[in-house]
């Protein structure tokens, strides 16, 4: 069996799948949806690198690299305002952060 | 000179409501206190009045105004009355003028109204008619206007109060020299208006608001009748002016018009429509509930407003209108059957009353009687003559009541008088120049007007001239009685209340020189005028200003001699029972009233027509009004509409707000169900072809 375009997007699926769920079923901790967010980066990070090796084009590739910069970028971002709102409030669950309603 | 007597007054009333204006302010400067203020001096102003607590509230009186009135007070009272003694005056000339030199005239003023073919232009039209009306009204209102300084000095509203007087006579001056019916009905509702807020000037007593109300919703009615007979007069000819209407009247005998399905004949209707206009403004039977009520307004605007001059407005509308009547017989019938009805009702009425000013208020009722009588007859210059004279003795008897109130401090009941000859010897001797002139003795006001009337029904062909004969025959008995019942309860036999009676004084000066100018009145405008209003001299003083009867004056002095004597033998039988009555004999009315109990009591509660009107008319209407309001205002209004899409659109966001939990997976599930969708739109649905 040789392994094609559908079993890349497969997995690129099944990861991003994973993360949306890590967002939504999370009760626990903003770090499980920050680490969710670079899943689904990740998956269509996948989904970019089949696409490239499938098409012939690199320019897909290049897309995959700049993505990982920044989901880097963006978790150090993440984990610095994670650090300072635990400062704050003393609390991480995702139960508590609740203040964005009217 | 017919603008300055038409516009001194309306002068006069702006600058005393100017004065009253910043009089008020300078008072009460910042003028947010003014509710605080008007509750803590509510009852004092009550009891500035002079007058009108009837039996039921005594011990209001006593009280005393700490208020000081308004600065300028003064300058008001003098200027509207100085303002209204020269427009009596140059109304005299006017008189003289217009009636013996002929100069007739129509002065125009402004375009008002210009639409179509309706047009309507300010304008006064002066012929012996409204000459004759000028004269009272400016003559009486001026005196009552002098009377007023004494009877009101106590009252801190004075140039409110002047104001209103000066402009009510500015409204019936617009009235009186109306040349066309939309100025006509614009005096018709001035004086309704002034009356309204005149008769509610002490605004802190309820009961005088309730009458003020009263009033206006009777008069509604009425000028409703008179809004459809101006409508029906410009449909059928295309003008409200009145010497196109007086020339066209005559073309449209015949006619019919539509009426709620009814053939009726246009002029007939016409005429009845507006003549429902005048039941109403002059307190006719059935809608003359409203007069009675009106007593509660301070006495001088009884006197000038609800026994002179206002209430006389039907009159002389019909009189006016009088080649519209004279083409309509029905009509005439009408109006003679509704007069005669008022003269004799009202008269009824008078027998038992007990409050000074009710007894005099049902004698001015039953005297608009007579006047229709007149007008039904034909004899539209008797029936003026007998306002004319009606006017100066009917307002002597308000004034002269209201000095023997001043003098009782505010006691009104007559049965807490008596034996007040004694005191106000002045009072008492015009007092009885009035009742004279009212009852009719021989050679004073009444005699000649109120006979000549009587005369004019026996001599007529109208359907109900008989009735209307009998009527004002059997109400100059009843006259004759309640007026001297009046003159001998309250200035003879022993008084009924001791203390009352040892303070009774003299009013003041200003309140006696009106009096005895309306005293000379009432001897006066009847024996020189005769001839002019009832007699040959008719056709030469009145021209062309009212369409008589042509042979009813003819007729009136060929009438049986036993009739002509008739109502002064009336006269005189009333007053013998009325002396045996309430003199000789003081204890036959008490058995009397025992003895008919039901009688007494129908009369006493004046044929129970209130408690009709309340059974009939205000109690559905409270019904209606409170399911109105509960069910249609509060039920359907607020419920389906403004109020209720509020309230929903709340509830709707109510529930929306929700969704917004706060919680950031929310959000971002509703984002990811958003993106879905959207996908699955553009894949599958119209987005993707």
């Amino acid at each position: 069996m040789t392994i094609g375009l559908g079993h890349y997007l497969s997995v690129g699926a099944i990861l991003f799948t994973l993360g949306i769920l890590g967002i939504f079923l999370n009760r626990k901790n903003i770090i499980v949806i920050l680490m969710s967010i670079e899943l689904i980066l990740l998956a269509v990070n996948i989904n970019l690198v089949a696409f490239s090796a499938f098409l012939g084009d690199i320019v897909g590739q290049v897309y995959a690299l700049l993505v990982l910069t920044v989901a880097a970028a963006e978790a150090a971002i993440g984990l610095a305002v994670l650090v300072v709102y635990f400062r704050n409030r003393g609390s991480i669950a995702v139960e508590d952060v609740n203040l964005m309603k009217g | 000179m017919v603008q300055a007597i038409v516009f001194l007054p309306l002068l006069g009333a702006i600058l005393a409501g100017l004065i009253s204006v910043f009089g008020a302010h300078g008072r009460n400067p910042s003028g947010d206190t003014v509710e605080h203020h008007d509750d803590a001096h509510g009852d004092a102003h009550a009891s500035a009045a002079h007058d009108d607590h009837g039996g039921d509230d005594p011990g209001h009186d006593d009280h005393h105004v700490s208020e000081p009135a308004a600065a300028g007070s003064r300058a008001a009272e003098l200027i509207t009355t100085g303002l209204l003694m020269i427009s009596a005056v140059l109304s005299w000339m006017v008189l003289v003028d217009v009636g013996f030199m002929h100069h007739d005239g129509r002065i125009p003023l402004y375009p008002w109204i210009n639409s179509g073919d309706l047009q309507v232009a300010w304008s006064l039209r002066v012929d012996t008619l409204t000459a004759v009306m000028l004269v009272v009204v400016n003559t009486i209102s001026s005196l009552v206007h002098l009377y007023s300084i004494g009877y009101m000095d106590e009252d801190p509203y004075r140039p409110r109060f002047f104001a209103y007087l000066s402009l009510f006579t500015f409204a019936m001056l617009m009235l009186v020299t109306a040349d066309n019916l939309v100025q006509l009905f614009f005096g018709w509702e001035g004086v309704g208006l002034m009356s309204y807020l005149l008769i509610g000037f002490w605004y802190q007593k309820p009961s005088a608001n309730a009458a003020a109300i009263k009033a206006f919703v009777v008069n509604r009615i009425g000028d409703f009748g008179f809004l459809l007979g101006i409508f029906s007069v410009f449909m059928l000819m295309k003008s409200i002016d009145f010497e196109t209407i007086f020339a066209g009247a005559p073309g449209l005998s015949g006619k019919t018009i539509d009426f709620f399905g009814w053939h009726a004949d246009a002029l007939t209707l016409t005429c009845l429509l507006l003549f429902m206009g005048a039941m109403g403004k002059s307190a006719q039977f059935l809608l003359h509930t409203w007069l009675p009520d009106a007593m509660e307004g301070p006495t001088p605007v009884s006197a000038l407003i609800h026994a002179a001059t206002m209430v006389t407005a039907g009159v002389f509308m019909v009189a006016r209108l009088s080649p519209l009547f004279e083409l309509a017989p029905t009509a005439q019938a009408v109006v003679m059957f509704f007069g005669a009805t008022t003269a004799f009702f009202a008269a009824t009425v008078g027998l038992v009353q007990n409050d000074i000013k009710r007894i005099v208020a049902y004698s001015t009722c039953s005297q608009l009687g007579y006047m229709f009588v007149a007008m039904g007859a034909g004899a539209y210059s008797v029936g003026m003559f007998h306002l004319f004279t009606h006017a100066f003795f009917k307002a002597l008897l308000f004034l002269g009541s209201g000095s023997v109130i001043y003098a009782m401090h505010h006691e009104q009941d007559i049965r807490m008088m008596g034996g007040l000859w004694r005191k106000i010897p002045y009072t008492f001797a015009v007092m009885c120049v009035g009742t004279l002139a009212l009852t009719g003795f021989p050679m004073f006001a009444g005699y000649f007007s109120k006979d000549a009337i009587i005369e004019s029904a026996y001599a007529s062909h109208n359907p109900f001239a008989f009735y209307g004969f009998l009527m004002t025959v059997v109400a100059a008995l009843l006259t004759s009685f309640y007026s001297w019942r009046l003159i001998f309860k309250t200035f003879f036999g022993e008084p009924h209340d001791q203390e009352h009676y040892e303070a009774a004084h003299e009013a003041p000066l200003w309140m006696l020189i009106p009096i005895g100018v309306l005293a000379a009145g009432s001897i006066l405008s009847g024996f020189p005028f005769k001839e002019l209003f009832a007699g040959h001299g008719v056709e030469e003083f009145f021209r062309e200003s009212v369409k008589m009867n042509p042979h009813i004056i003819e007729d009136m002095h060929h009438i049986p001699e036993a009739v002509a004597y008739l109502p002064t033998v009336m006269m005189a039988i009333g007053a013998y029972i009325s002396y045996v009555f309430y003199i000789r004999r003081p204890y036959l009315p008490v058995e009397l009233a025992r003895q008919q109990p039901l009688l007494y009591q129908f009369l006493l509660n004046k044929w129970y027509f209130d408690e009709l009107y309340e059974l009939i008319f205000v109690r559905p209407a409270k019904r209606i009004g409170y399911q109105l309001w509960k069910k249609g205002d509060g039920y359907i209004i607020d419920g389906f509409g403004p109020d209720g899409v509020s309230a929903r659109v709340l509830d709707i966001t109510r529930n929306v707000v929700k969704i917004q939990t706060g919680y950031l997976y929310h959000y971002a599930f509703a984002m990811l169900i958003g993106v879905a969708g959207l996908i699955t739109w553009f894949l599958f649905g119209l987005g993707g072809q």
